[in-house]
Parts: C-alpha cells; structure tokens; sequence
C-alpha cells in the first residue's frame, strides 16, 4: 500500500510538471495580453505529432525532441504574427471563435496529415527499463520527465522571478497600461511569451508521447486541466501555476488511484463501486470550485 | 446640532504598504453641501469607492441616514438613498439618453420589481414620463431620442447627473463632476449643482476651487489619506495646515 | 452596443417562415424526401439550443463555454425518466427543464461570482466535469450513453413518426422565441441588456446585478435542457458526447455566426452550421478544416454575425 502511494505520488509529481509546462505559457497569455487562448492544447497536440514524427525520420527521440520543440516554436511565431496579434485587442468572444476555429483546423489538418490512428512514440532505449529506488521499482523514462519538469520549473522561476525580460513580464501581468508607458516593447514581449509558451507546449507533448498516445483530440482534455491549474493558481502567475499544477496533478492521480479502494472500505461494495470512479474523476473540479469559493481570484493572483 | 446624514468613523484601508485612508472621521449633515478636497492622490476617489460601496474597508464603520451600511453591497446603498456620479462619466453610451435615464427610474424599490418577464417596457409610460422630467432638470429634454455616446462631454455629465437624481437620492456623491468640462459647461454644472442643493444633500470632491468655495457649505481636506481639517470655507482658507498641504495652490 | 429592437419586418417575416414550417413535412413527402424532415428537426432543436445560449451570450454578456452541459443534462433526465417508466413528456420535459435549471444554478452561482477569461474557464470546467461524471456513471451507460426505448408520448399522443416529433420541436421552438422576444423588450430584458454594457453603472443603480445574471443562466439553462430532451428523443440516446466542450464550442459558433445579441441570431446560426455540415460533408471528409476557415473570416471581417447583416442598424459605432 505504503508502496502504491509512493509510485502514485510520483506519476501524481510528473503528471503535475507537465501540466506545468502548458499552463505556464498559458497563463501568461492570459495574464499579459488577456487573451483567452483555446488553441494552446492544439499546439500541444501538434508538437507532440511533430516530435513523434521527426523521431520516426531521425531515428532518434532526442533529436526529434528538439526538431518537434523548434518547429512548435515556428509554428507558434506564425500563428503569433498573424492571427493572434490582431486577437488581442479583440473582446473575449472574437478570441473564442478564432481559437476554436484553429482546434478544428488543427484537429483536421493532424488527421489528414498523419491519419486517424495514435502515432507510436517510443522513449530512448537507455531509458526503457525501470530503476530501483528506495527499494521499489519505478521507470526510469517518468523519473527523467520529472527531472526535466523540476529543471525548467526551476529555469521559468529564476527568468521570471530576476531577469529583467521577467520583470517586464510581471508588470505586463499586473497592469499592461503602466508596463506600455515604461516605453517597454510590448508587442516584441507578446510575440516572445507566445512563441515561449508554444515551445513549452511541444516540450510537454513529445515528453509525455511515450506515456499516452500521440492522437487527434488529445490537446483538449489536457487543455481543461491546464484552466483548472491557472483557475486555482491564479491567472498571469507563474508560482500559482506550478503550485496549482502540483495539486492538480497528485490530487488527480492519486484520486482515481487511491479513492475507489478507500471508499470500498467506508462504504458498501456497490455504493463504492458506482460512487468511486465518479467522484476520483470530478475530484479536482470539486477542488477547483471549493477554491474559488474562498478565492475568487485563485490562490496567488497577480493583478491587484 | 443638525443630524448626520452620513457618518464615517475611523475608516481606514492600505493598499500594499500604502495607507490609502487612515482613520478618517468624516460626517455629512443632512441637507447641507460638503466638498472634499486635497492633492492629487489624496485619497479622495478611494474614498468615495468605499462610501458608495465600491470598496470595503480594513477597518472602520460607515452608518448612513441611522443605520450601519459598511457591510452593504453598493445596490443596497443605492436603494438605501445614496447614489453617485464617476469620475470618468459612466453612463450606456449605446442606449438613447431616455433609456438612459429610464433605466435609472426603473431600478428604484417604488418603481416596482423588475423581474418582469412579459409586459414590454414600452408600455409603461410612466417610467419615460418620469425620465423625461429629470432630462428637463438638467437641461437635456431635447436630447432624448440621442445616443449617449454621441452627446458632447458637458451633456453626457449632465445625462449622469440626471440618472443620479433619477434613483432619488438623499445622498449624493459627486467625483469631481466638473472634470473635463470647458469653462461655459463648467458654469452650467455650478449653476446646476446649486439647484440641486436646495433639494438633496450632496458630497462633493471636486478639483475647481472656484467651484468648490462658492457651492459648500462645509470643506474637509484630506491630505494623504488623512483628514487634517474640518470647516466652513474660510476656516479652511485659513487653516495653516492646509495652506502647508497645498504649498502655494491658490485657495 | 443599443438594447434590442425588432426591425419591423421581423414579425411578418417570423410568421411566413413559421406558416412555411407547418407546410415542411407535408411538402418533403409530397416530393418524396421524406427522410429530411428528420435533419429538420434537429436543426429546430439545435435552433432551441443556440437560441438559449443566445439568451446568456447575445443578451446577458455572458460568454459561457459550458452550455452543452445543460442540453446534455436534458438529455439524461429525458432518458432516465423513460428507464423510470416514465413516458409521457409532460412530465419528463419540464423535469429535464428543472434539473438542467438547477444545475445552472449551482454553476452559476459559482461562475458568476467572476469575470472575463476565469468566467469562460470556469463554465467549461464544469461542464467538462458534468462530461466525466456522465462517462464513469456506469449504471447511466458510461461511455456509450443511455439509449431509449422508442420516443416519449407528448399528452398521450406518441411522438413516434417524425412528422410528430418535427411539430413538437416546432411547438418548442415557438414558444420559447415568443418568451424571449417578449422578455428582451421587458424590464427583465432592458436590465439584462443594461448589464451587459455597463455593469459597474448597474449596480450604482441600485440593481442586484448578480441576481439578474443567476436568473438569465437559468432561464437559459433551462431551455437548453428542454433541448436536450427533445434531443434524446431524436436520436433515441442520451450521450456524453452532448456534454463535451466541443459541443459547447458549436452552439457557441451558432450564436455568433448566426448574430450575438440578435433574438433570431441562433436559429439563423444553426439553420446556417448544420446546412453547412449536411453539405460539406457530401464533398470533404476534412470539412472541419472549411469550416474553421470560415470561422477565422468571420472573426475577422464579419465580427458582428449572418443576422446583423440583416438587421436594423445599430448605433454601437459610436460607443
């Protein structure tokens, strides 16, 4: 049991940091240019097929990691300059219309292009097999992503948190007029943070292609997690992004791991059964809506 | 002594490390004009924000016509018998100026409710008669059929002036309702405040002093979220604290 | 924007069309293309449907992405009802209306309490959390939905033949774009729409803001559950697949294709999506792709909507 809740709370970490990677970009979109962006989860999606593909024709996982990253990272710096910078200015409606338009352009353009079924994308080999840590056996592929999670948790905290580029990012998240009047270039700034965010987004994509499948679609589910992440963290915060993709993450996972069992021994066998998987998989929107109740505005927002 | 209409006690509200209002006493009594003046920053507008409800207070206690309102919400004050005007003018700049102000007769309690799914408004002449007469107060009974975003800056202050008055107030705020205007239009909204004293007690902050000295009856400076004094005009005129605050501006 | 008002031709107008409706279902046997009265009855649902989310987005200001929880919702009582034994729709319609209505309720009561990008977030959120409790309700049917037993009987009279279903479809549709034709031109609506410009001048007004908004997301919940009920009936399965987000996202791009704030924009929107689909998908299986290049156009060069092409002059240039 005490083994169970360890390797779930470590997948429950892993799942959490790449949520980390998307809600990261996600936020400051939203925070910096108070754009609301649905078609975050498509770049998610398409990064990931970029990775599996340049995987496939490079024969190696590494480079097609960093090939699938750039070409996300081109793909995001198009899209920037041409769509979503006459979004911005836009009322909220006009930007869900127009990113709703690029998931279905998005999710069409993947199925004919690489076909209906799940893409196969396999981890390195030297990383296929588990390893042994504190006596139990965990795969070795997971604990690199959490490691590649807590190195650019740690790399966004310190370019936010000190650089001066962070800074301007900051100020844009709490006031984008006084930031605009300090002569920063806020257009280059938006370009950048954008082009950043879908980089994340392939990142996180083709790390976590090996685990699930790499199909049409698979943006979306992952794209309400990452709402819930920045609702419960608080939108424009990079800190409330990583705590509440922590929480978002564990509470999930070890939820659907841990509560049907708990409820069998609190509750009568068909009650558990019937009520367990129901309520592992709402847990979080359940936390969510607790959160809000108490803090409208998330648990760290960024704007006064 | 006459009765406070509003009384504010020990009010006070930080914004981060800035003390934006700090301790502030502060009565209106019924039936008179008192302006609320000070520098730039001062605190006046975040202060208005908290007696209309807009903002709530760290701590203090905010009691309106006999009854504590500091927990009320800002519609609450408002059916309570205090309305306000902005700063900035806010008003429906798609809607005519008679729906306007139609709206405003609408949402007071003796107007009826208005979860009313079924009868069109049209139909109720009442409430445009009604609108019409406060578009008159104002100088506006020819404007009506006009889009508020297209009445010229004087006008569209004298339309919220006239939506104010419309939900029948006892107390009115007034930000600083000669912003922006020209010096003719600035003359007209004097001459209009004045009336309008005669009938409903009113709070004014205001930057014109000229203005403010001809139509108060009582002044407060509040200096950095302080109040430092309390007076008639020439008390305060004379006060050296607020000769010192206001380091040479004219008063 | 200015409060709603009908052009004058509206009304003659609505009238011919709905004449021309009564006449469809005759006329389609007549010409022995009888099989579309049912693709036309879905257009009246989906009509329905976009009409109510119109209510909340259009008049209310609202921008929820999570509407398709409550249409899903109808369709799950409407189902659950007939698993119950219950088959009349006299009572199984107006319960779908109510508990899709107390749903909106809880989700509104929540999700109102903020604004812009959260409140969008927030009502897709919940409606993806409707999704997953439908999903892993396993005694619901889970993944593959709740079928139906045949259709539901309407005071007694079975809804059975499409021509029956088409003109309870009709029935609804009418009677809900009357209350909202007479609602927008109401206090209710006038405050709605007030809101919706200037909420901060609202509340100095005196008006309980919060309450307005509650009562426009219910009313709109519930008759998006009156949708989903007819839905269900339909196609004989109430399906998670009506909850999800990208259904949301549909009856969305109905409202604003078809004119947001306009009280005919979403029978306009959907009358054009679902024609749009019926055709493309006769020349592309990569429709979607058509479609979101129409949409970009639309954002782009026709923000305000097909029905503000048409309809009367609008002063909001000037805002």
């Amino acid at each position: 049991m005490l083994q169970l809740i360890l390797e779930q709370t470590l997948n429950g970490l892993q799942f959490g940091l790449m949520l980390f990677l998307l809600a990261a970009g996600l936020t400051l979109v939203f925070g910096i240019m108070d754009c609301i962006n649905l078609a975050h989860g498509s770049l998610y999606m398409v990064g990931a097929y970029f990775v599996a593909a340049a995987t496939q024709a490079a024969d190696s996982f590494w480079i097609g990691l960093g090939v699938g990253v750039a070409g996300a990272a081109v793909l995001g710096l198009v899209l920037e300059l041409t769509l979503f910078r006459r979004l911005y200015q836009r009322d909220h409606l006009s930007q869900v219309l127009a990113t709703f338009a690029l998931i279905l352009i998005a999710n069409e353009a993947v199925r004919a292009i690489w076909g209906p079924a799940a893409l196969l994308l396999n981890p390195p080999e030297a990383l296929a097999g588990p390893v042994e840590i504190g006596g139990f056996f965990y795969p070795a592929y997971r604990l690199l992503i959490i490691a590649v999670g807590m190195a650019v948790a740690l790399l966004l905290y310190l370019l936010v948190a000190r650089s001066r580029v962070g800074m301007w990012v900051r100020a844009g998240a709490a006031n984008r007029e006084i930031t605009e009047s300090l002569g920063i270039n806020v257009r280059a700034l938006f370009t950048a943070v954008f082009v950043f965010g879908a980089a994340l987004c392939a990142l996180a994509g083709g790390l976590l292609g090996p685990l699930l499948a790499v199909q049409v679609g698979m943006g979306e589910s992952v794209l309400i997690l990452a709402f819930v992440v920045i609702i419960i963290g608080g939108i424009g915060s990079i800190r409330g992004a990583l705590v509440g993709s922590l929480i978002v993450g564990t509470v999930d996972t070890l939820g659907r791991a841990l509560l049907p069992s708990l409820l069998r021994a609190l509750l009568p066998a068909d009650a558990a059964s019937t009520l367990g998987p129901a309520l592992a998989s709402i847990l979080i929107y359940l936390l969510m809506a607790a959160i809000l109740f108490f803090k409208p505005q998330g648990l760290f927002p960024a704007r006064a | 002594m006459a009765e406070a209409l509003l009384e504010v006690s020990r009010l006070s509200r930080r914004f981060g490390a800035v003390d934006a209002l700090k301790e502030v006493d502060f009565n209106v009594t019924a039936g008179e004009v008192h302006a609320l003046i000070g520098p730039n920053g001062a605190g006046k507008t975040t202060f208005i924000h908290h007696v209309s409800g807009a903002l709530q207070p760290d701590s203090g206690r905010i009691r309106f016509a006999g009854h504590d309102v500091t927990a009320l919400s800002m519609h609450r004050r408002v059916s309570a018998g205090m309305a306000r005007s902005y700063q900035i003018t806010n008003i429906f700049p798609g809607l005519s100026a008679l729906d306007n102000v139609a709206l405003a007769v609408q949402g007071r309690n003796d107007a009826g409710s208005s979860f009313r799914f079924w009868r069109p408004v049209g139909r109720e002449a009442a409430l445009f008669d009604e609108a019409k007469g406060y578009l008159e107060q104002v100088g506006l009974q020819d404007k009506g059929g006009a889009a508020a975003g297209m009445l010229s800056h004087g006008e569209q202050r004298a339309l919220e002036l006239a939506m104010v008055l419309a939900t029948r107030p006892k107390l009115l705020l007034l930000d600083e309702p000669m912003a922006g205007t020209g010096p003719e239009e600035s003359a007209r909204m004097v001459e209009l405040i004045e009336q309008l004293a005669r009938r409903v007690t009113i709070l004014l902050v205001e930057h014109d002093m000229a203005a403010v000295f001809r139509l108060a009856d009582r002044i407060s400076v509040l200096v950095n979220g302080q109040l430092i004094c309390t007076g008639t005009p020439d008390e305060v005129r004379n006060d050296a604290a607020v000769r010192r605050a206001y380091l040479g501006d004219h008063l | 924007m200015a409060l709603y008002r009908a052009a004058p031709w509206q009304k003659p107008l609505s009238l011919a069309l709905l004449l021309a409706a009564l006449a469809l279902p005759t006329a389609l046997s007549a010409l022995d293309q009888a099989f579309y009265i049912g693709f036309a009855t879905r257009v009246l649902i989906f009509a329905l449907a976009a009409s109510s989310l119109n209510l909340v987005l259009g008049f209310g200001g609202m921008v929820s992405l999570g509407h398709a929880a409550f249409l899903g919702a109808g369709a799950y009582v409407a189902a659950i009802c007939q698993q119950a034994g219950i088959n009349e729709a006299l009572i199984a319609f107006p319960l779908a209306m109510s508990v899709a209505g107390l749903f909106a309720l809880v989700v509104g009561a929540v999700s109102l309490r903020t604004r812009g990008v959260y409140f969008i977030m927030i009502t897709l959120a919940f409606a993806q959390m409707a999704y997953y409790l439908f999903v892993s309700a396993r005694s619901w049917g889970g993944d593959d939905g709740l079928p139906l037993n045949g259709r539901m009987t309407l005071g007694g009279l079975p809804l059975a033949s499409d021509d029956a279903l088409f003109y309870a479809a009709l029935l609804a549709l009418v009677a809900a774009m009357a209350l909202f034709g007479r609602l927008v031109d109401a206090r209710f609506g006038r405050v709605l729409q007030a809101i919706r410009e200037n909420e901060t001048r609202m509340e100095a007004l005196g008006y309980p803001v919060f309450r307005f908004r509650l009562v426009a997301f219910v009313l709109g919940g519930m008759v998006a559950g009156l949708a989903g009920a007819l839905l269900a009936n339909l196609t004989g399965l109430a399906s998670p697949n009506l909850l999800q987000w990208t259904q949301s996202g549909t009856l969305l791009v109905m409202v604003i294709i078809g004119g947001v704030g306009y009280l005919y924009g979403g029978v306009v929107g959907a009358v054009i999506l679902l024609m749009l689909e019926e055709t493309l998908v006769g020349f592309t299986a990569h429709w979607h792709i058509v479609l979101g290049l129409l949409l970009l156009a639309v954002v782009l060069f026709a923000p305000r909507g097909v029905a503000a092409l048409f309809g009367p002059a609008r002063s909001d240039e000037h805002g």
